[in-house]
């Protein structure tokens, strides 16, 4: 269907609206031809025998009722092959690095199709990141989607960068990628992001999809499709273990936004659409391990909470969603203290299958449930200190207060290029665990404080 | 009737050419997709697509089955897991690959497999709706009961024994009304029952909060709202694991393909703590996960309420899990606002307050047509956006269900699980289960309970002081209350899933936890009013290693050990 149509009857926002076309398949790639000679691209949102609405990717400027309006007969389909490894793409899956067109071994849909849950293999593959917070107390396991929860102005992307460089499967050599894509993120941080992955030569195993700040909102909303498509493709079809990092989430939905209100449609909380949730979960549910395949997608994406605010919308769905989240807090940040992870409110709900005997320690979550308990316990009696004074707590109470900070400073902080063993993690945790009484360690069964518990370990 | 696509906007598409009933399923496209008509308007209809539309286009076909959306039933369904529409996932599997693709067509019964099938009615006999006229072993422990439909009866012509598959004639009535194993039943009708019981057994549920607590009663309904990451799947899960009911119905709704990949993976080596059996023997999955199409999604809730009403027709209890109901609740408003309907509050539509209660109306304890009293128990996971309780689906549930499972985000940060808030939640059936819990656990049971929610009900009325003046200001018998407290929250609330004993507590060994605390209780008491001073009293190690006890495979043995230790610390002490 090469057929074009100067039939467009309205321009609205980031639409437009045509008349007297052929059946046209909802969904469809739509080319549009300018007045100008350039060309733009969008997507069929409604269509009927009367009337198709389209939305267009590069936005409507420079669009009026002579542009001609062509039906691809398809839906958005991403051209991919293994050379896709060291490219650098725009967000519209389009070469941005001066290299050649990707040589497509083939075309796959943006959308992707739904697992079947019962393809599924439930992931349980160990991820060592080298950080204490996330390995010891918020473990990240293949195929997982977990999250930074971050806020403006902290340290989000040189976690995510320490986590890219550090991650490792312990005792495995399976081939592995990264996949990023960047959703309105300004230059300057997509160049922060381009040259660690340079220097460490981490761009050769990378695909890179760059939609930056300047770049059109519309577009936004096929980025991380594309950059998805490419990882499965690269999981399933090549066998390869992908890490995918989309940066930033918040930017992604605040796009979304756009549309609906472009769209006219009745909002939702806050103003987001009312279908946010499933949008999202098509984006993030596309991670996982499927049985019988080797290769996996694992996501860790970036999400800046807006007023570093976990019940606003876009993390609150988020996080219904994601296999849990990682909380970098600006209360930590400001004490200086990195990667500032405050574990109370993270979470890694696949931690469980990942950790343990034979993947891990056996004392792994005993290790971990105890040292919640006592630094959630320590920062309320901060909170009490404050009013009392220390005098008023008793000797307990005194000791509890001491892990909290031992906590942080010896646990929560380290290098920027420290990379832990999951040993070492553990190690520290037993460390700053026997500052307390015995008699306060209720998490941890008895066997493993005889096991690793300095003061016994020695005999 | 053959009649054509006019438009198509994402899950709702609108047909022309036809004139199909409301809820009638009809098939649109060239690739048959399946919908559900949801509004007539002059010569169009609007239909709701359970599969993706794009490509899709005006002028395609369009057929009319004149069905509404139905179920099948018969044996076969349990260890199945199903999408929203009752489609196998392992045929689609079959079919599909590891992708869920569209326009492929699945059998919710398999039509191959055979099965034995032994009468209990004779020829000649006059059977009505309802009643049961064979038996098929469906898995170890659960008959399954071939039952006439309801709609149907009559005076049993030729009836069969022996092997069959499920769409063979076992049974003809007199006039020629053949009969098989499989019954379909439209899903958004609730199937008919004698009558209704108020609901007077509990569901132990092996979960100490639960059952000691808030109980909730066979038959009966129950909410657990919470923010994320506050424990309403491993709460849902953990009922399905370890409830003393006969079959559970798992409703996946909208939520993570992972967590059904889960239950998939463990509850085939799970033992019933009642039968012995594989877990997934009693149970039918629905998965609809968040990222399958959103039509389906409002359809999963209905597939599993009627699967579950069918077995309590057999006079099995069943309990049924929706995790979670506001992701349904969401389908629907995603539906209504792209059919343009008036938005209520927060975007819902003005019907999500009917939807909802006639949903859990489908609980209850009956006596089905054929005179067997059958349960379902109803359970909804509740999903409010941001945590806050005040939003339509949270209110509306609760303006329904009997018993309040509140979870709190605090309790879960500080790993307080599971992290149900003992001082919100409630279960409106506990007054009418004294007598069972007086008769079947223990004649103390009712107040030591009550003892230990009086407790606790004071902690948090003296942590507010403690907040201002610190704990040592307080006077001694009100910090042996905050110690008594953190004993009933540490040793006996908290519970974890994930420990292979602590999973799973039986009633009587919740039962001696709860003596055990209320035993340090009384005789720090006794040692206090003796003179002892507070310090002393605290530091009995025995009290201390009370925290363990509930972990050990040996738990009596464990427990015993601990208690003799304490009577011997407080005879040193010379108090008592
Ligand atoms: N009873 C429990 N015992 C131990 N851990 C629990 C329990 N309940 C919840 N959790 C922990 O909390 C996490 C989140 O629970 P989940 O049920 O998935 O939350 P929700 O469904 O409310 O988002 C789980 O991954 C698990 O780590
Ligand atoms: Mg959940």
């Amino acid at each position: 269907m090469t057929k074009e149509y100067k039939t467009i009857t309205e321009i609205s926002g980031p639409l437009i609206f045509l008349e007297k076309t052929e059946p046209v398949g909802y969904g469809e790639l739509v080319h549009i031809n300018l007045p100008d000679g350039t060309t733009k691209r969008g997507q069929v949102l409604d269509t009927s025998s009367d009337v198709v609405a389209v939305q267009v990717f590069e936005g409507t400027g420079g669009l009026n009722e002579e542009s001609g309006v062509v039906f691809s007969g398809e839906t958005i389909k991403l051209p991919v092959s293994k050379d896709m490894l060291g490219r650098i793409l725009s967000g519209a899956g389009e070469p941005l690095d001066g290299g050649p067109r990707i040589v497509p071994e083939d075309r796959i849909d943006v959308n992707g199709a739904s697992m079947n849950p019962y393809s599924r293999m439930p992931p349980e593959d160990f991820i060592q990141t080298g950080i204490s917070t996330i390995d010891g107390t918020n473990t990240l396991v293949r195929g997982q989607k977990l999250p930074i929860f971050s806020g403006s102005g902290l340290p989000h992307n040189e976690i995510a960068l320490q986590i890219a460089r550090q991650s490792k499967v312990p005792g495995s050599t399976e081939d592995f990628a990264v996949v990023f894509a960047a959703m309105g993120i300004t230059n300057e941080e997509a160049q922060y992001f381009m040259e660690d992955f340079e220097k460490t030569g981490a761009l050769e195993r990378a695909v890179v999809f760059l939609n930056l700040a300047d770049d059109p909102a519309v577009e936004r909303i096929i980025t991380p499709r594309m950059a998805l498509t490419a990882a499965e493709y690269l999981a399933y079809e090549h066998d390869m273990h992908v890490l995918v990092i989309l940066t930033d989430i918040t930017n992604y939905c605040e796009a979304l936004r756009q549309m609906g209100a472009a769209r006219e449609e009745v909002p939702g909380r806050r103003g987001y659409p009312g279908y946010m949730y499933t949008d999202l979960a098509s984006l993030y549910e596309r991670a996982g391990v499927i049985k019988g395949r080797k290769g996996s997608v694992t996501q860790f994406s970036i999400l800046t909470m807006p007023g570093d605010d976990i019940t606003h919308p876009i993390p609150d769905l988020s996080g219904y969603i994601t296999e849990g989240q990682i909380v970098v807090s600006r209360e930590l940040h400001m004490k200086g203290i990195y990667p500032p992870i405050n574990v109370l409110p993270s979470l890694s709900r696949l931690m469980n299958s990942g950790i343990g005997d034979g993947k891990t320690r056996d004392d792994h979550k005993a290790v971990s449930d105890q040292m919640y308990a006592g630094y959630a316990e320590g920062r309320d009696l901060r909170g009490l200190v404050a009013i009392v004074g220390k005098e008023a707590l008793s000797e307990r109470d005194q000791k509890i207060l001491e892990f909290a900070d031992l906590f942080e400073d010896r646990f929560v902080r380290q290098g920027r290029d420290e990379d832990r063993s999951i040993e070492d993690t553990l190690q520290v945790g037993w460390d700053i665990l026997s500052e307390l009484p015995e008699s306060l360690l209720t998490r941890i069964d008895n066997k493993y404080i005889e096991k690793y518990h300095p003061a016994h370990k020695s005999n | 009737m053959k009649g054509e696509i006019y438009r198509v906007a994402g899950p709702v598409v609108t047909i022309m050419g036809i004139k199909p009933k409301m809820y009638d399923v009809v098939h649109v496209g060239h690739e048959g997709l399946m919908g559900e008509v949801i509004r007539i308007e002059g010569d169009k209809a609007t239909v709701q697509v359970y599969e993706d539309t794009s490509g899709i286009k005006p002028g395609e076909p369009v057929v009319n089955t004149g069905m509404s959306l139905s179920v099948e039933l018969g044996p076969g369904l349990l260890e199945s897991i199903y999408d929203g529409i009752q489609r196998p996932l392992k045929v689609l599997q079959e079919k599909m690959g590891d992708f869920i693709d569209r326009g492929v067509t699945a059998n919710g019964l398999d039509r191959e497999r055979v099965w034995e099938f032994k009468p209990t009615v004779s020829s000649g006999d006059s059977v009505t709706g309802g009643q049961t006229i064979g038996i098929v072993q469906e898995t170890e422990n659960i008959e399954h009961k071939i039952m006439v439909p309801p709609t149907v009866s009559g005076t049993i012509e030729e009836i069969k024994s022996g092997k069959f598959k499920v769409d063979e004639t076992i049974c003809v009535l007199a006039g020629g009304k053949e009969l098989s194993m499989m019954q379909k039943w439209p899903v958004r009708m609730p199937r008919p029952v004698d009558k209704k019981f108020i609901p007077r057994r509990p569901l132990i549920t092996g979960q100490r909060i639960l059952d000691g607590l808030f109980p909730v009663a066979k038959g009966g309904t129950a909410a657990i709202p919470g923010p994320f990451g506050s424990g309403k799947t491993v709460t849902q899960q953990q009922l399905a694991k370890w409830s003393d009911t006969d079959i559970v119905v798992y409703i996946g709704c909208g939520e993570r393909g992972n967590e059904m990949a889960d239950v998939l993976n463990e509850f085939p080596e799970l033992q019933d703590p009642k039968t012995g059996r594989p877990l997934m023997e009693r149970t039918v999955l629905i998965a609809n996960t968040s990222n399958m199409p959103v039509a389906a999604r409002e359809a999963s809730v209905y597939t599993g309420i009627t699967i579950a009403e069918y077995y309590r027709d057999m006079g099995y209890d069943v309990s049924l899990m929706a995790d979670s109901s506001s992701r349904w609740a969401e389908a629907m408003r995603e539906i209504s606002s792209r059919l343009e309907e008036m938005p209520g509050e927060e975007g819902y539509p003005a019907y999500l307050s009917a939807r909802l209660s006639e949903f859990y109306e489908r609980a209850g304890a009956v006596k089905s047509l054929s005179a067997e009293e059958g349960s379902i128990t109803v359970i909804g996971a509740v999903s409010p956006p941001g945590g806050d309780f005040s939003e339509p689906v949270t209110q509306n549930t609760l303006r329904i269900v009997k018993v309040f499972w509140a979870l709190d985000a605090k309790l879960a940060q500080r790993r307080h699980f599971p992290s149900i808030d003992w001082l919100t939640s409630y279960s409106l059936y506990t007054q009418g289960l004294a007598d069972w819990f007086a008769e079947n656990v223990a004649p103390d049971w009712v107040p030591l309970r009550d003892n230990a929610m009086d407790l606790l009900q004071q902690e948090s009325e003296l942590q507010e002081i403690v907040q201002l003046v610190g704990s040592d200001a307080l006077p001694e018998d009100q910090q042996l209350v905050l110690e008594i407290c953190r004993m009933l929250r540490e040793y006996f609330l908290q519970q974890n899933a994930f420990h292979p004993v602590d999973t799973y507590c039986p009633f009587d060994k919740q039962y001696q936890l709860l003596k055990a605390i209320s035993k340090y209780s009384d005789m720090a008491q006794a040692a206090l009013e003796s003179g002892i001073p507070m310090k002393d009293i605290l530091s009995i190690e025995s009290k201390d290693e009370l925290a363990k006890v509930k972990f050990e495979e040996d738990f009596e043995g464990a427990l015993n050990v601990v208690m003799e230790k304490m009577d011997k610390e407080f005879a040193a002490l010379g108090g008592n």
